[in-house]
């Protein structure tokens, strides 16, 4: 369904030239509930921003790589057909429903321009009223909002946060995409509204046999709501597996930080925190991006990047230390 | 009692709506409504609840930036407000705040020497800026930066550094209590870490009391001595923080623990079952239902729930409920407890609650 | 006792140049790459110098003054005279660049009253709220009533006209913009967290209003000055074209204007080139405060 292979993304910016993406190579099968997890500034957003099409091209620059959608490559179509593809194939949930709503139209409003779009691009004529209404009454329905004819109407900030996010699923799933990116649902809303809107995503998920790729800094959220994940440092995919394998072992050395800086329920904390910061991208650090930060680093961290390693069926490392058990 | 170095005492804090032309007040948000605990000198106490709970409110009432609308705080045995006209600057220096947002936490457009200097410019403790500068330098290594730092503005700073900045803003007035409102909400769970260690250092080396307002579970478990679960405007559960997460007993804090996304099968296992109606969500501060303000959510809600609101009351060694089932089984132990003085030797087991 | 050890070591020297640096570097990178704004900032430069140096660079310093030769009138551009003359033989070119001095003193002026007592009750209205604040933004809004140029007209007329009175007419309202502008800013910048805590560290409003709010005004301020200046121009051409701003034989530019709308369009290079000149000043100033404004955008947006 989607496929990144050695994706490169740099910036030209003022202070020079940002190498944010390093080689990304990641695969979603169609059907796949996948996690991307970083930490803010890790390019998880960028790599997002790369399949949707939404990345302007200079200052962008994509020198190697190719982000195919259903084989086809996104950087190499142009900006009509990354259009045609939004909404229909491909669908996002924002973070933040109430910038991302629209707050001047009402959400019947937004719901029908979606309905458009999507019909055009199929070669549709427009549907009469009737049809509209039941169309955007049954979405509302499938998200669990009931009391439809007056969300039709209100603006969205007539909403409360949960019902606005509800409504944000519903427009991005109207039009039937097949691929689905949530960012960091439910991190505007409460807690307990965040359980409930993820508890929907997965059963939308599941009902639809859609493919979700939910991308997030949140391991706990990640944990339940995807089946397999990708860790993502600086731009480098270092760790990547089913979430049983990665939570039960984690073996970077930037997973097994990142896990020991998640406060537990049970009451436990470990003090320390991950050494150090983000690196620069205009000067980012040689070989292995995490280098600088690692325990464990060796000579060779510093000059080749570690290349993807098969640990057991669902779990695949990226890093010198695996290399060299595996080889003996 | 002098062990109390903060006692709020049936706290309400209402704010206006104002509208129209003449801007009438056409509304009240509810935000806090009786809220009574109190923080020992060098406890941890957590605030946890979601948005309207009111529980920023309570922290800003503390530090004296509202007024409360009835009851009172208590800082070190003395009404905050007398305090406040009584030596209005020399209060500011006891209890201090540190804010969620790091980004609008700092101003802008000054650079961090600028910020740092204030407090110690309005409280005149430098004499001169030699010696200013010198003491921002000394608050900047107490919160593990560099003072090259100085002359940056917030925006070239990371927002683990930023909160840094802010922590030691307030350190500079010498506080004894620190209200500190989702400090770490807007950080990545790797910077998070590091600025938890370094208020847990600075809080045993100067013997500070936190107020730790969050909606993080997780955190609250892992470093408050004693937490209190606000929602809408209420308490509904008190106590110290072990017990209470491990045999939480009001349905909302319930059904909050059993919302956390956890990262570990040994958290699943402590997680209690949810209380809470589907798909409820939370009502708004300035429409507050009737009753217990939790009744309409509730899958234990009785008619009685629906009419009265439940007063704060003591279940056991510092546990506190408003919850009327806790009421009635509060009345059976202390009926209980009276019969086995009566009768000894009588051990009627009720049943296991 | 660990200090972040990972960042880039900054091996600058003085404090000073890090300033400056940190400060203006992103902006002047923007201001740049922006070509309108480059354009713009050109423009007015050259008015400036022009004007600063008009006794030494106009070709007839004489002719800016009471002067006649009226054996040279109406003489269209040439060589000599590459405005030409006008109805008593002056050069137009030098009146012209002798002009640009009474509009960009005109602009300094009237801006230079106006806009701090503007700034100045912006921020009392926005900070203090309640009673202060609804008397001052009535009080604007009466003046905001008050359409400039007849207000101008109307003090104008009263007294002896002349161009102190006309700058002094323009200053009376114009600082009312910069009431509201500021006051607009200020209001929302009361509830930012930075200001809550200066409140919380015991700082007294008058330090809040000036440390915290103040400096996060500027912007805004900044560009309005800038295109505020090309407007105060205006009307101040226009106030002396009606007869009540610059008089004569003090060149003006608005001035120039009615003088030579009687000889058109026979003798129209003494109205085209004044109205070229007013158009090329204002432009400027327009174009320098939309490039101006994204600039300054930048260290907001960080």
């Amino acid at each position: 369904m989607l496929a990144m292979r050695d994706l490169r993304v740099h910036f030209r910016t003022y202070d020079g030239l940002s190498r944010v993406l390093d080689g990304v190579s990641l695969g979603i099968a169609a059907g796949e509930r996948v996690g991307l997890v970083g930490e803010t500034g890790c390019g998880k957003t960028v790599a997002m921003k790369t399949v949707m099409g939404t990345l302007k091209s200079p200052p962008a620059l994509f020198p190697t790589g190719e982000v195919l959608l259903r084989g086809r490559d996104v950087l190499k179509m142009k900006s009509r057909e990354k259009r045609a593809l939004k909404g229909t194939v491909l669908s996002m949930i924002y973070q933040d429903p109430l910038s991302a709503l629209n707050p001047v139209f009402t959400i019947g409003e937004q719901l029908r321009d979606i309905i458009h779009h999507g019909g055009r691009r199929s070669g549709k004529k427009r549907l009469p009223r009737r049809h509209l209404v039941e169309k955007q009454e049954r979405a509302l329905e499938a998200v669990r909002l009931s009391d439809t004819k007056r969300i039709l109407s209100s603006y969205p900030f007539q909403l409360s946060g949960g019902m606005r996010q509800r409504a944000l699923i519903a427009m991005s799933l109207i039009n039937q995409p097949e691929l689905l990116i949530a960012d960091e649902p439910g991190t505007a809303l409460d807690v307990t509204v965040q359980a409930q809107i993820l508890a929907l995503l997965s059963e939308l998920v599941r009902e639809r046999g859609l493919t979700l790729l939910l991308i997030s800094h949140n391991l706990g959220v990640i944990r339940e709501a995807v089946d397999s994940l990708y860790v993502m440092y600086a731009g480098q995919i270092v760790e990547s597996g089913s979430v049983a394998s990665v939570f039960g072992k984690p073996l970077h050395p930037y997973t097994s930080g990142l896990l020991a800086c998640v406060p537990r329920l049970t009451g436990e904390r470990e003090a320390g925190g991950i050494p150090g910061t983000i690196p620069d991208y205009t000067e980012a650090p040689g070989g292995c991006r995490f280098h600088p930060r690692c325990k464990h680093a060796m000579a060779v961290c510093c000059e080749t990047a570690p290349s993807a390693v098969e640990w057991a069926s669902d779990h695949e490392i990226s890093c010198h230390l695996y290399e060299r058990s595996q080889g003996e | 009692m002098s062990e109390q170095i903060l006692r709020i005492e049936h706290l309400v804090k209402h704010f206006p709506i104002r509208g129209g032309f003449l801007r009438r007040t056409t509304g009240k948000v509810y935000a806090v409504n009786d809220v009574s605990f109190s923080i020992r000198r060098g406890e941890t106490f957590g605030l946890v609840g979601e948005s309207g709970s009111g529980k920023s409110t309570v922290g800003k009432t503390v530090v004296g930036l509202y007024k409360p609308t009835a009851g009172q705080v208590m800082f070190d045995g003395e009404d905050v407000e007398a305090r406040k006209r009584r030596e209005p600057l020399r209060f500011r220096r006891e209890v201090q705040m540190v804010f969620q947002d790091p980004r609008s936490s700092l101003n802008p457009r000054r650079t961090i020497l600028s910020t740092l200097s204030d407090p110690l410019i309005i409280h005149k403790l430098a004499a001169s800026s030699a010696e200013r500068k010198k003491m921002v330098a000394e608050l900047l290594v107490q919160v593990e930066m560099s003072s090259r730092y100085m002359y940056k503005h917030p925006s070239a700073l990371s927002g683990g550094q930023r909160q840094r900045i802010a922590i030691a803003r307030t350190l500079a007035v010498g506080p004894r209590v620190l209200v500190l409102d989702e400090p770490t909400s807007a950080l990545d769970v790797s910077v998070q870490a590091k600025i938890i260690d370094l208020l847990l250092e600075l809080k045993s080396e100067r013997a500070l009391s936190y107020l730790f307002i969050t909606h993080d579970l997780s955190l609250v478990r892992t470093i408050s001595d004693r937490t209190g679960v606000m929602y809408l405007g209420s308490i509904f559960e008190l106590g110290k923080t072990a017990p209470l997460f491990s045999k939480p007993m009001h349905p909302y804090s319930r059904t909050l623990l059993d919302s956390v996304p956890v990262v570990s099968k040994e958290e699943e296992a402590v997680k209690p079952a949810g209380c809470a109606r589907e798909d409820s969500e939370i009502p708004s501060s300035s429409n507050l239902p009737d009753g217990c303000v939790f009744h309409p959510r509730c899958l234990e809600c009785t008619e009685q729930c629906k009419k009265v609101a439940p007063a704060l009351i003591e279940v056991g060694a510092e546990r506190s409920v408003r919850c009327f089932r806790f009421a009635e089984r509060r009345e059976r132990d202390m009926t209980q407890s009276s019969h086995e003085r009566e009768g000894e030797g009588d051990k009627e087991e009720y049943g296991d609650t | 006792m660990t200090v972040d050890s990972f960042e880039r070591v900054d091996e600058s020297a003085g404090t000073w140049r890090v300033l400056l640096r940190e400060r203006f570097g992103r902006s002047w990178y923007r201001f740049r790459r922006n070509r309108i704004s480059l354009i713009g900032a050109v423009m007015v430069l050259s008015v400036a110098i022009l004007a600063a140096l008009a006794p030494w660079v106009a070709p007839y310093p004489r002719h800016a003054h009471a002067f006649t030769d009226f054996a040279n009138r109406f003489q269209p551009p040439s060589a000599a005279h590459w405005f030409g003359t006008d109805d008593v033989g002056r050069d137009v070119l030098t009146r012209v660049i002798f002009g640009y001095r009474v509009s960009l003193m005109l602009a300094v002026v009237v801006l230079g009253i106006s806009v701090p007592i503007g700034i100045v009750l912006g921020l009392i209205a926005g900070y203090c709220g309640g009673a202060v604040e609804a008397v001052i933004m009535r009080i604007t809004d009466v003046f905001l009533s008050l359409p400039p140029l007849v207000m101008a007209l109307a003090i104008c007329a009263a007294f002896t006209p002349s161009i102190d009175k006309a700058m002094l007419a323009v200053a009376s309202i114009w600082w009312t913009w910069h009431c509201r502008l500021v006051h607009g800013v200020t209001k929302s910048l009361r509830k930012e967290e930075f200001v809550q805590a200066s409140e919380i560290l015991g700082a007294s409003p008058l330090r809040i209003i000036f440390r915290d709010i103040l400096p996060n005004c500027a912007s805004p301020i900044i560009v309005k000055i800038t295109i505020d200046a090309g407007f105060v121009i205006l009307v101040g051409a226009g106030l002396s074209f009606l007869g009540l701003g610059v008089q004569p034989p003090q060149p003006g530019l608005g001035t120039m204007l009615s003088e030579g709308a009687t000889y058109l369009p026979a003798k129209w290079w003494m109205t085209l080139f004044p109205s070229i000149g007013i158009f090329y000043l204002i432009m400027g100033f327009n174009l320098l405060g939309d490039g101006l404004r994204d600039a300054l955008a930048v260290e907001e947006g960080v």
